[in-house]
């Protein structure tokens, strides 16, 4: 018992000893250690920074620091006009542009109560759902090589690569499709596209399976991720957490299904879900929403009907009436708002967005707190985020 | 015959021994490198190097050595720079060490060389110890040392997490390392690297030993912080663990040092487990082919699991140790010891 020791007295002599008084009552002194995690560190995919307070390897506090890549997306939005915003749009969440610039064009047409023809709107689905799988591969491979299996991420990239030279043929971008054009599109698609995209789509269902194999139906995958940083539905809720990770949490919110955009009302999907909210559910979540997407591009390539892709008649300037608009996407990592807001001009008054990632990273106190070092990576893995998305 | 005469000469064959096993211990590693590379690649559906000495990008790990011998020598400011310098060294003399017991082929019994040769006999070895597989096991588990001289001296607080990871983790699988391989001995009747070879003439060890081999395996991966059990080097959460500040050759050492682990491992695992030089079906094969054949087999499956499994948590491996292992283990030796006095 160390409080008796400390003003005890010591056997060294017959009946005496020495009065000592041990420093903090004979436990060892520890303090915790404070480690910066980021802004370089490869598990933090771009530039987030972490700063975490250590107990040994037991994280006792977190603390993202965000703003290394802060480009003023919505400053820069004032003083470019909307065809260049539609450009902009692609660059803050690369790994989902064309759903960002489908968010800024269906809010200006919305403005301008503009006509978009039947085939744009389909081909505009297609797309989109291409990309939230080019999104969601991405993640399924980094979030495998994070905690060590480093095969899934070639097999995405290796999916990745057919996907995207996919999309070049139509919008003639990998990456930054700038595909939209305020009213419709920037082109057709190229002849023999929806054999190739249909081709695509039985290809990715086969290859699947091998993530299944590898990272799902493994044991140490398992032991890694269940129940790790486990996310109420509730607490999901109030932190304003959207996408793949509020499904993870069991709330089935989707925009796609409670304010459809575009046609999604007129295609069958389901929005899946997880039970416990651990970050194995959250994969799990992101696994079944490829599959999801590629339902609904199956369905739009039944579907898509013939036509223009932009309306014959389109105004030189493109010059929304005085107004606000409020848009929201179910973006690859969430649900994105775009809140536009024109004086009639050239150039919108403000143009401010509501990001998924923003909200996903300012969970990461609540969901790092008491866990161990290694499983930082199983969370932040699973939170799935965008630097560029979280600082605009 | 002034050939023979030569290996009468002790220095003259202690120095053929020695250069032959240095010689190996730098293209060993290379191979199994170079491996990987190729291996690692196909199973990811991509090439690997392929440009490097035209064919297949065969110099690709001669080419990474120049490099790193070319950089320059950075020791951060706030290191301890002697521990820092001497860390590699501490942490790869061990494994080349090793080399100098493992028995690669059989006795030489018909020759005019046997004859002269001192108590230990001649043979595809560098020296036959009476305690050969203590001396192994006794050897390989200094590297730690020096892992935790260069984290600690590093002056990095990735690198102390790392080398603090690697001494819990070289403590908790040294047990079942020792216990498995006290099994070995106990089969075999001795702890002599060649005679625990020879005795598998009939049948190897790994058939009555399955589970002691299983944990053998299991505990040189995490002795040599392989996937997945790679927690020291975890390079998603604490970049390179005690390599973090290391560049150049110091650098190149340490990786060296885990390219000649894994085929020191597999070369004492294949001795214990796999009959060492002793062949099967094919016949007239040398032995010593064998055995490297052996050790490029486990090498090769050190590496498909790099590609399969993602890595345990460092928790999760001590678990995995004291509950599961040692107690495995421990009934091994039990189970042997009966065997051993009944039959």
């Amino acid at each position: 018992m160390p409080s008796e020791r400390s003003a005890g007295v010591l056997p060294g002599g017959p009946g005496e000893g020495v009065q000592v008084v041990i420093a903090g009552e004979g436990e060892l002194a520890t303090q915790e250690m404070t480690l910066s995690i980021g802004p370089q560190h490869p598990s933090t995919h771009g530039v987030l920074r972490v700063v975490l307070g250590l107990d040994g390897e037991r994280i006792a506090s977190a603390i993202p620091v965000i703003g290394y890549m802060h480009r003023a997306f919505d400053k820069l939005a004032e003083a470019r006009d909307y065809r260049q915003i539609i450009a902009l749009s692609n660059r803050h969440d690369w790994l989902s542009a064309f759903g960002n610039e489908l968010g800024i064009t269906l809010a200006v047409e919305r403005l301008m109560e503009l006509e978009v023809p039947e085939r744009a709107q389909w081909i505009r689905m297609l797309v989109a759902e291409w990309n939230r799988v080019l999104n969601h591969l991405m993640f399924l491979g980094s979030f495998g090589l994070e905690l060590g299996a480093m095969t899934p991420m070639f097999y995405a990239f290796r999916e990745r690569e057919d996907i995207q030279h996919l999309l070049e043929a139509a919008t003639g971008g990998r990456m930054h499709f700038t595909y939209n054009r305020v009213g419709g599109l920037k082109e057709d698609l190229p002849r023999g596209f929806l054999k190739e995209s249909s081709d695509l789509v039985r290809k990715i269902r086969h290859r699947l399976l091998d993530y299944e194999g590898l990272l799902l139906g493994n044991e140490i995958f398992k032991k890694r991720t269940v129940s790790i940083g486990v996310l109420p539905g509730e607490i999901a809720k109030s932190y304003g957490v959207t996408g793949p990770i509020l499904q993870a949490s069991g709330v089935a919110e989707d925009s796609r299904k409670t304010e459809p955009y575009l046609h999604y009302d007129q295609v069958e999907f389901e929005v899946p879900t997880g039970a416990h909210g651990d970050s194995f559910d959250r994969f799990l979540v992101l696994y079944r929403r490829i599959e999801e997407s590629l339902k609904i591009i199956e369905q739009v390539h039944d579907k898509l009907p013939a036509g223009p892709i932009i309306p014959a008649k389109m105004p030189k300037n493109i010059k929304p009436p005085e107004g606000w608009t409020y848009v929201r996407t179910e973006n690859s990592l969430g649900e994105t708002g775009y809140y536009l807001v024109s004086r009639g001009g050239k150039e919108p008054w403000r143009l401010k967005m509501r990001t998924p990632s923003f909200h996903n990273v300012s969970m990461i106190p609540y969901l790092l707190e008491g866990v161990l070092l290694p499983d930082l990576i199983a969370v932040l893995g699973s939170v799935f985020f965008v630097v560029g998305d979280v600082d605009r | 015959m002034i050939f023979y005469e030569l290996f009468d000469n002790f220095w003259a064959v202690l120095g053929l021994k020695l250069g032959v096993l240095f010689i190996f211990f730098l293209t060993a590693p290379l191979l199994i490198g170079y491996t990987e590379h190729k291996v690692l690649a196909h199973m990811q559906a991509r090439l690997g190097p392929m440009e490097a000495g035209k064919f297949h990008g065969w110099a690709q790990l001669v080419a990474d050595g120049v490099k790193f011998i070319q950089k320059e020598d950075l020791i951060p400011r706030a290191a301890d720079k002697w521990v820092f310098s001497l860390a590699p060294a501490v942490v790869i003399v061990p494994v080349v060490v090793v080399f100098l017991v493992i028995p690669f082929g059989p006795a030489l019994v018909n020759s005019d060389v046997a004859a002269s040769c001192g108590a230990g006999g001649c043979g595809w070895w560098g020296e036959n110890l009476d305690v050969g597989i203590f001396f192994v096991l006794a050897v390989t588990s200094v590297s730690v040392i020096g892992m935790l001289m260069a984290g600690w001296a590093s002056a990095n607080k990735f690198s102390l997490i790392g080398a603090i990871r690697g001494a819990a983790q070289l403590i908790a699988y040294e047990l079942p390392l020792v216990l498995a391989a006290a099994a070995v001995a106990m089969q075999a009747g001795t702890l002599s690297l060649v005679g625990i070879a020879e005795g598998q003439q009939s049948m190897w060890y790994v058939v009555p030993q399955f589970a002691g081999f299983a944990i053998f395996i299991t505990a040189s991966l995490a002795e040599l912080s392989r996937p997945p059990f790679d927690m020291p080097i975890a390079d998603s959460e604490i970049i390179f663990g005690h390599m973090t500040e290391y560049s150049g050759i110091r650098f190149g050492l340490f990786l060296l040092s885990e390219y000649a682990g894994i085929v020191s491992l597999s070369a004492v695992a294949t001795v214990l487990y796999l009959g060492g030089w002793h062949g099967f079906i094919i016949p007239g094969i040398p032995g010593p082919l064998w055995t490297l054949a052996k050790i490029g087999a486990l090498g090769f499956f050190v590496i498909w699991l790099r590609a399969t499994y993602p890595r345990l948590r460092e928790d999760q491996l001590q678990k995995l140790s004291w509950k599961y292992l040692i107690p495995i283990a421990l009934l091994n030796i039990l189970l042997t010891g009966i065997f051993k006095v009944v039959f």
